[in-house]
């Protein structure tokens, strides 16, 4: 399963959608995701994929795509401050 | 000056999960105490608690909606529920901003504490969920009663402990009494019986033992009396102004005519005479009614030693010779001490038993106490015609409530 199948698998398990109904273009205001429900996706993904997500990537992510990128960013090790704790997270990442 | 009446009343407890169960258990005098079920409570030495049996969220709310509510605000959904079904009212869109939510609660969202607090320090992880805040927030379930119902006037939260929701009932009854609004929701919730909660008050001393035989824990006023009973729940009841309600023809359960509020000002936890003394005489004066037409008490009668005997002095102060003809129950024997919630939890009881001629029993009660020398309606329910009654909420901290229901012809 690559990243953008989870991501996809973890806002509908949130948001209580089937996974179908969840395209890799919709925005969260088109998936009714207000920004608490956001911010409990950020906790899920997190969770997921024991990562930290920086509040300045946190966010630009407004659709699922944009999540996507952000995330595959973050796992890549980039555009984060805090390299010691994104290390953690490619490694977990990676198996994912 | 405008007058106010309860036309709606929710309840949800361990002795009842709406008002007509929870009434006619009580007038049963069947016990709502058990052993906890909710965690694994073999380490405490108290292990009973009023717990809402078998109580499955699922029944009430989609999953979704599960994850921003913490128990007690749960609680609170239903017993609003109740209560505005119970008063048939429509809210108008116009009359919103005329419509407020007073809830009270002693512990919040306890058991999102909890369940946080044990990922933090004992699984060690470093990020707690981020709907803890908006499950733990004392005005949780003021801000969910009016976001389900349209609740768009005076909203708030108290936090005065045992008294929280007795508290809750007056500042809404002022509210309307004083034109800010003509339509309250008011009462309290808790869910207090958590792992953590439970140690808290272990470590107070003032719980009754009897994990061998639950539903006779709790003795209050009875001399061999050993403490009180957690419990949980929520009331609700929906004040409304009465010319607006008599415009509705509205279901009339009572009168809510006076509340009187004080503070001991003496000791965080020792009840004092005086302080609940101006209370009940702030509530009488403010009803403009003479102490000899009371004829029943709910008592705050929590089974603690001090309490019942301090409470006995208490009335016996007011109401001089004739305290030995009233009536006093108290109702926390059967559905224990619910926090925050047991205030409204009693008033409901109070006004079912003004409205009914009914008063329900103090159960478990087996011998007298010299200190506690009034008539406690022991054990069996008594029909009484009751021309007003009060109900006593006298808090740790020293905050006491005491609210005056007159019964309506």
């Amino acid at each position: 399963m690559d990243v953008g199948e989870k991501v996809i698998e973890i806002i509908a398990r949130e948001q209580h959608l089937d996974p179908s109904g969840v395209s890799i273009d919709a925005t969260f205001e088109e998936l009714g995701i207000d920004s608490l429900d956001g911010v409990n996706i950020l906790f899920a993904l997190e969770e997921e994929f024991k990562i930290d997500i920086p509040d300045s990537v946190a966010q630009n992510m407004k659709s699922v795509r944009q999540v996507v990128d952000s995330l595959t960013r973050v796992v890549e090790g980039k555009d984060i401050s805090d390299l010691a704790a994104m290390a953690k997270g490619s490694g977990q990442a990676a198996r994912n | 000056m405008r007058r106010v009446v309860i036309t709606g009343l929710g309840v949800f407890s361990s002795t009842g999960r709406n008002r007509d169960s929870f009434f006619e258990n009580l007038v049963q005098g069947r016990s709502g105490v058990r052993p906890i079920t909710q965690f694994d409570s073999s380490s405490l030495s108290i292990r009973i608690a009023a717990e809402v049996a078998d109580y499955n969220p699922d029944d009430y709310f989609p999953s979704k909606r599960q994850d921003m509510l913490d128990k007690f605000t749960q609680f609170a959904l239903i017993a609003a529920g109740e209560a505005m079904e119970s008063s048939g009212i429509t809210v108008r869109d116009e009359e919103r901003c005329r419509f407020g939510v007073v809830m009270g609660s002693g512990m919040g969202g306890a058991g999102s504490y909890d369940a946080g607090y044990h990922n933090l320090y004992a699984k060690q992880v470093t990020r707690l969920h981020p709907f803890t805040i908006p499950r733990i927030m004392h005005n949780a379930a003021t801000s969910h009663i009016c976001m389900e119902f349209g609740a768009q006037g005076p909203a708030l939260a108290t936090a005065t402990a045992c008294s929280s929701s007795g508290h809750a009932i007056s500042e809404a009854f002022h509210l309307i009494k004083f034109g800010l609004a003509d339509i309250m929701l008011a009462g309290g919730a808790d869910a207090p019986i958590t792992y953590g909660v439970m140690r808290c008050w272990e470590a107070v001393r003032v719980l009754a033992s009897g994990n061998g035989n639950p539903a006779t824990a709790c003795r209050p006023f009875s001399a061999d009396r050993k403490g009180m009973v957690i419990g949980e729940g929520s009331g609700v009841l929906l004040l409304e102004e009465l010319e607006h309600a008599l415009k509705r023809d509205a279901p009339i359960y009572g009168e809510l005519a006076g509340c009187g509020m004080s503070s001991d000002a003496s000791h965080i936890t020792q009840p004092s005479v005086d302080g609940p003394v101006r209370a009940i005489r702030m509530a009488l004066d403010e009803a403009g009614v003479p102490p000899e037409e009371i004829d029943y008490i709910n008592a705050h009668g929590t089974g603690t030693r001090l309490n019942d005997s301090t409470e006995t002095q208490v009335i016996k102060e007011v109401f001089k010779d004739y305290a030995r003809k009233l009536a006093i129950s108290s109702t926390k024997s059967m559905h224990g001490h619910a926090m925050g919630a047991t205030g409204a939890i009693e008033f409901v009881a109070t006004v079912m038993a003004v409205k009914h001629g009914v008063i329900p029993p103090t159960a478990n009660y087996t011998e007298q106490d010299p200190e506690c020398d009034l008539d406690y309606v022991p054990n069996e329910a008594r029909g009484k015609p009751i021309r007003a009654a009060l109900s006593n909420s006298f808090a740790f901290g020293g905050l006491n409530a005491v609210l005056l229901v007159r019964h309506w012809n």
